[in-house]
């Protein structure tokens, strides 16, 4: 249970919070026509005459738009409608050719689910699960531009019949981190599932978040519903704002009014949109110029059998199977990309070394999440650079794994190796640590000689020069001394 | 030389095939006669001479290269205007579609030309094809060819096909394309004098037909007897990947499987039909084609259709509905007409470009349409209607076990004359009594000339058959026009 | 149910078309009329019975997800697309400022 209150002038006040998410769906044409959908293009070049609802103009629906909302709703645990039906949603706006949206409302093709979220990443058991109550298809609008000319607005309907997925939340949510964590838990989930590219700066994913107050143990008070939010650290602001406006309206003697309304991020709070109020009466009904859409079970189970392993098996498996930490399996599958170079790297390293995968998890992971992003820095190189590869990330681990280069040499190898044209291999080669027992204790011999007033200090006490003992011997064979043997001898010899 | 207007679809194209007259004599011939009748009976929005003449051109080279000719080859047509037809302005008889030129061809269309047809003129309607009487086109009224003995009031040719029907009966057109939402095909065809058939819902693609009400609208041929609407239906029909509702299946010869001979046929005659007040000369015409009907073969049945009542205003709700969302479009942002007062905001431009746009009986079903749907009424109204829809359909497939088709009157009168119910839009409204239960069931229904009322004016017979069952319908509609020899035809006073 | 001055005047609204005060006057008898004869639905006894969906047993296709598979109802057609607009300027299609 969250404990997150606002706190008023009168008491404590809980805030509930459902979202509303429109997922632009991964397709290449639109929903109901031919046009692409690709971001970026000429203004009204993915425009058919469909799209433009041109007179006599008719929709078929996309099958791969159809696929990805059920395989959407298979990954969140939801139930599959195989009688769905598409319907009109009427109103009057310049972004919307037909004058109606083609939505579902009454029988949605993906009904209840639940998506788990984790609050702190580092603790395991703060989960809670979020109930979804539905996922429909429908079109996206057009756009309008109105700043490029003194008296008129342009249109342009590139968007116009995107197909997009609207993920409803039931009202489980109880602080801004709960919707934070959704709205990056389900984004993680669509990009696993590919259903939806996640990209919030593009408007691939954008969020209705509807927020009310009550005292806590109280019925849910009236909401509010801020349209458009594109990011994950918005909808959170939206959330605080939203609840502490209500909280100051009713505290006030005022009551909360249900509407829409539109947050400004420059100034950081909500304000309503009392333009877009004038009566709305969408006169939903079904769209006649479209049959009920019928899933066999065949296609229901193919979408299935496509889904690849999803975020929460994944960690499970990494935690289990691999024996990885709760934090680091947790951030290893935050992201797609980063979960798959891991996948990758686990694969290649195991078999370079020769040792099971599970034997090698943890080095790979710590590669990735703490050692390689400092180098990748330090290099002022992007993980997408061409010379980060599997190959040579694979080299320098298995390479440290074996004993021949020490873990802070494969990370300044690497930093040279991203900055420069070195060969790999040959630097690792000429970089192999001595594991030679005569050489080390001729050089620890050396170092314990010239700092003889420092070996008296040790002795006397003063453990912590250890360390020192340890660099200036590294330092002297240039990196190359297995650690291990190093240790072991400094410690012989200073008995 | 016979004259070449005096042919139908079959006879010019077997006419053309063999080599009698030519493809651009018979365009020329009907072009001339499209331009001498336009100012009389105004059933054409534009005409298209040059269209007509290039298409039997082509039809011309093909014969002459030994190519294979179409279905239609050498046969110039009317296109209803509400089929969109590529740089030909297409207004569906509306201010608010005055100048738009398509860029892309309907299905229908389009397949009628593949086929060798050759296109005469875009033909008046009603408004957005809402109307019985063609009095509510913004390109004025049609006049029926037919007139009244000693009488030069103008009649109604019927709507909503109502230039289809005056210009196929004048013989200005040997045929012309219809839609028929709720009898917009078949009353005026019975109001004419001619045949007109609308096959089951999904036979024709409605991709480039401008909407009315999608579950309802249906293309079809109007032509001079049944064989011509055989041919043409062939050739107008098929599936159409761009039209959900489009039926994926194969189109059946319905020319060659052609059969007036009903034997082992049952007829079925739906009691509820039967109203209070008919006039006698429509149920003398009803009589006349049960006794057709029993000389080609057919048994006779009684059968019971117990919704029939309800079908008007069943329709009367679901058809405004989907109308009043489907003209939404109309907004003056992308095509046709746009009223932009001074200083008027978006809004005000819809409002003020749909005001100006729309004639009155197309605001009066936008207004019933949106008020039904509209948020506390749409279950006591469109739900409502939805399943007493379903009831309706439920009784024509219970009728259909105990018989083939269904013979009923196309409509309760005669041709009435212009301005007679226009005042009245329910009058109006009551026209489609008969044709509408078939719509709403989305079955193949035509009708054909069953005789003359008492004022020597068409009347018309209407038979309806199972879904899909378009030959049944075709083949009793022959068996009638065999036995009524129906030879009346207006007489030339324009 | 029956509609007076005000609620046409809303629906009237809702539909974007203008009427004068006398068109108001003029539609509601009328509307009325309609709307009366229509309610005679009402009284159908509808138990069990489902709404229509389909008026021909059809099922519902789907295409292939493919770019301008078939060019007439693909995309790339700006110019057919905004030939008959009563205002197009650089590519877009003109409306009076909307002010958000």
């Amino acid at each position: 249970m969250s404990d997150y209150r606002i706190h008023g002038a009168t008491g404590e006040w809980e805030v509930v919070i459902g979202l509303e998410v429109h997922a632009q769906v991964t397709s290449n044409a639109k929903l109901f026509s031919g046009a692409a959908t690709a971001f970026g293009a000429e203004p009204n070049a993915q425009v058919s005459l469909v799209d433009a609802a041109m007179p006599g103009m008719l929709p078929v629906p996309n099958m791969e738009c159809i696929r990805q909302a059920v395989r959407t709703g298979l990954a969140i645990n939801a139930q599959i409608n195989k009688w769905s039906r598409f319907d009109r949603k009427n109103y009057f706006y310049a972004d919307l050719p037909q004058g109606y949206q083609i939505s579902q409302l009454y029988h949605p093709i993906v009904g209840e689910g639940e998506i788990e979220i984790q609050l702190d990443d580092k603790d395991p058991e703060s989960t809670k699960t979020i109930g979804i109550e539905r996922i429909h298809v429908e079109q996206d609008a057009g756009k309008l531009m109105h700043d490029q000319h003194p008296t008129m607005s342009y249109v342009d309907l590139n968007r116009s019949g995107v197909a997009l997925m609207e993920i409803v939340s039931r009202p489980d949510m109880r602080s801004p981190a709960e919707a934070g964590a959704y709205l990056s838990k389900l984004r993680t989930i669509l990009r696993y599932v590919g259903s939806c590219d996640g990209n919030m700066d593009q408007g691939s994913m954008r969020a209705d978040v509807n927020v009310s107050v009550r005292r806590p143990g109280e019925p849910f008070g009236t909401r509010t519903e801020t349209k458009n939010v594109n990011s994950v650290r918005f909808v959170m602001a939206v959330v605080e704002q939203e609840a502490k406006r209500q909280v100051a309206v009713i505290e006030d003697g005022g009551t909360v009014v249900q509407e829409t309304r539109l947050y400004d991020p420059d100034r950081n709070e909500t304000r309503s949109m009392r333009s877009k109020e004038d009566a709305h009466d969408y006169r939903y009904f079904p769209d006649p110029d479209l049959l009920p859409l019928e899933l066999t079970d065949d296609f229901v189970a193919e979408c299935k059998a496509s889904l690849p392993e999803l975020p929460d098996a994944k960690r499970h498996r990494y935690e289990t199977a691999l024996g990885l930490s709760a934090y680091d399996a947790g951030q290893l599958t935050l992201e797609v990309e980063t979960y798959q170079q891991f996948e990758e790297m686990l694969e290649s390293v195991a078999r370079e070394s020769g040792a099971p995968e599970r034997d090698v998890a943890k080095r790979v992971a710590n590669w990735i999440l703490s050692e390689r992003p400092g180098v990748l820095r330090a290099a002022g190189v992007a993980v997408t650079d061409p010379r980060n590869t599997v190959a040579a990330n694979t080299a320098l681990i298995v390479a440290v794994s074996k004993g021949v280069i020490s873990g802070g040499k494969a990370k300044e190898i690497f930093q040279q190796y991203l900055t420069s044209d070195i060969d790999l291999a040959e630097t690792i080669a000429s970089n192999q640590q001595t594991t030679d027992t005569g050489a080390i204790e001729a050089a620890v011999d050396a170092i314990l000689a010239a700092n003889a007033d420092k070996v008296e200090q040790y002795k006397g006490g003063k453990e912590a020069l250890f360390g020192f003992f340890v660099g200036q011997t590294m330092k002297a064979m240039q990196g190359k001394g297995n650690p291990q043997l190093v240790n072991q001898v400094l410690k012989d010899k200073l008995g | 030389m016979t004259d070449l207007t005096d042919l139908g679809v079959a006879a010019i194209r077997d006419g053309v095939a063999k080599g009698d007259f030519s493809a651009t004599e018979v365009a020329s011939a009907f072009n001339a006669a499209v331009a001498e009748a336009q100012d009389a009976l105004n059933a054409f929005i534009v005409t298209t001479p040059e269209k007509a003449l290039a298409a039997a051109a082509a039809v011309d080279a093909d014969r002459a290269a030994g190519k294979p000719l179409g279905k239609m080859a050498g046969v110039p047509i009317g296109m209803k205007d509400l089929f969109a037809t590529q740089d030909v302005q297409t207004t569906a008889a509306s201010k608010i579609l005055e100048g738009f030129k398509p860029k892309y061809e309907s299905t229908v269309s389009a397949r009628l030309w593949q086929a060798g047809a050759g296109m005469l003129g875009k033909l008046n309607l009603d408004q957005f094809a809402m109307g019985s009487s063609n009095e509510t086109s913004a390109f004025g009224n049609v006049i029926s060819p037919w007139r009244r003995p000693n009488d030069t009031a103008p009649l109604a040719p019927g709507g909503s096909s109502g230039g289809s029907s005056a210009a196929v009966a004048a013989r200005i057109a040997p045929a012309a394309t219809g839609t028929d939402t709720g009898g917009s095909i078949r009353q005026p065809a019975a109001f004419t004098g001619i045949s007109g058939i609308k096959p089951t819902y999904g036979r024709c693609s409605r991709w480039g037909i401008v909407a009315f009400a999608s579950s309802l609208d249906q293309a079809g041929p109007m032509a001079r007897d049944v064989r011509d609407c055989a041919i043409m239906l062939e050739a107008m029909a098929g599936f159409d990947p761009k039209d959900s509702t489009s039926l994926d299946m194969p189109v059946p010869d319905w020319e060659a499987a052609l059969n007036d001979d009903l034997r082992g046929k049952k007829v079925g005659i739906p009691r509820e039909y039967r109203l209070d007040g008919m006039d006698p000369d429509v149920a003398a015409s009803w009589e006349q084609g049960i006794a057709w009907l029993k000389d080609a073969g057919a048994e006779i049945v009684e059968v019971s259709l117990p919704h029939t009542k309800y079908a008007l205003p069943t329709y009367y709700i679901i058809a405004p509905a989907e109308a009043s969302s489907n003209l939404a479009r109309y907004d003056g942002v992308r095509y046709g007409l746009r009223d932009l007062p001074d200083g008027a905001g978006l809004q005000d431009m819809y409002a003020a470009t749909r005001a100006a746009g729309f004639g009155a009986e197309v605001k009066r079903r936008i207004l019933i349409g949106t008020y039904v749907l509209s948020a506390g009424f749409y279950d006591a109204y469109y739900t409502q209607a939805q399943k007493v829809r379903t009831l309706i359909s439920h009784d024509f497939t219970n009728a259909f076990t105990q018989c083939d088709v269904i013979l009923a009157p196309t409509a309760p009168s005669a041709a009435f004359a212009l301005g007679e119910k226009s005042a009245d839009p329910l009058e109006m409204y009551l026209n489609d009594v008969f044709s509408v239960p078939a719509s709403l069931a989305g079955l193949p229904a035509m009708s054909v000339p069953g005789g003359v009322d008492r004022n020597g004016l068409p009347l018309g017979l209407q038979v309806i058959g199972r879904a899909f069952d378009e030959q049944g319908v075709l083949n009793a509609g022959l068996a009638i026009e065999k036995r009524a020899a129906f030879s009346a035809r207006p007489a030339k006073w324009w | 149910m029956s509609v007076d001055t005000a609620t046409v005047a809303k629906i009237a609204s809702l539909a974007r078309i203008k009427v004068s005060e006398a068109e108001l006057e003029a539609m509601v008898p009328e509307l009325n009329g309609i709307l009366a004869w229509v309610e005679q639905l009402g009284e159908v006894n509808v138990d069990g019975i489902e709404p229509m969906t389909a008026v021909i047993p059809n099922k519902q296709r789907l295409r292939d997800d493919v770019v301008n598979a078939d060019p007439l109802t693909g995309g790339d057609i700006r110019d057919k697309v905004l030939a008959n607009a009563p205002a197009a300027e650089h590519g877009f299609f003109g409306v009076p400022k909307v002010i958000e």
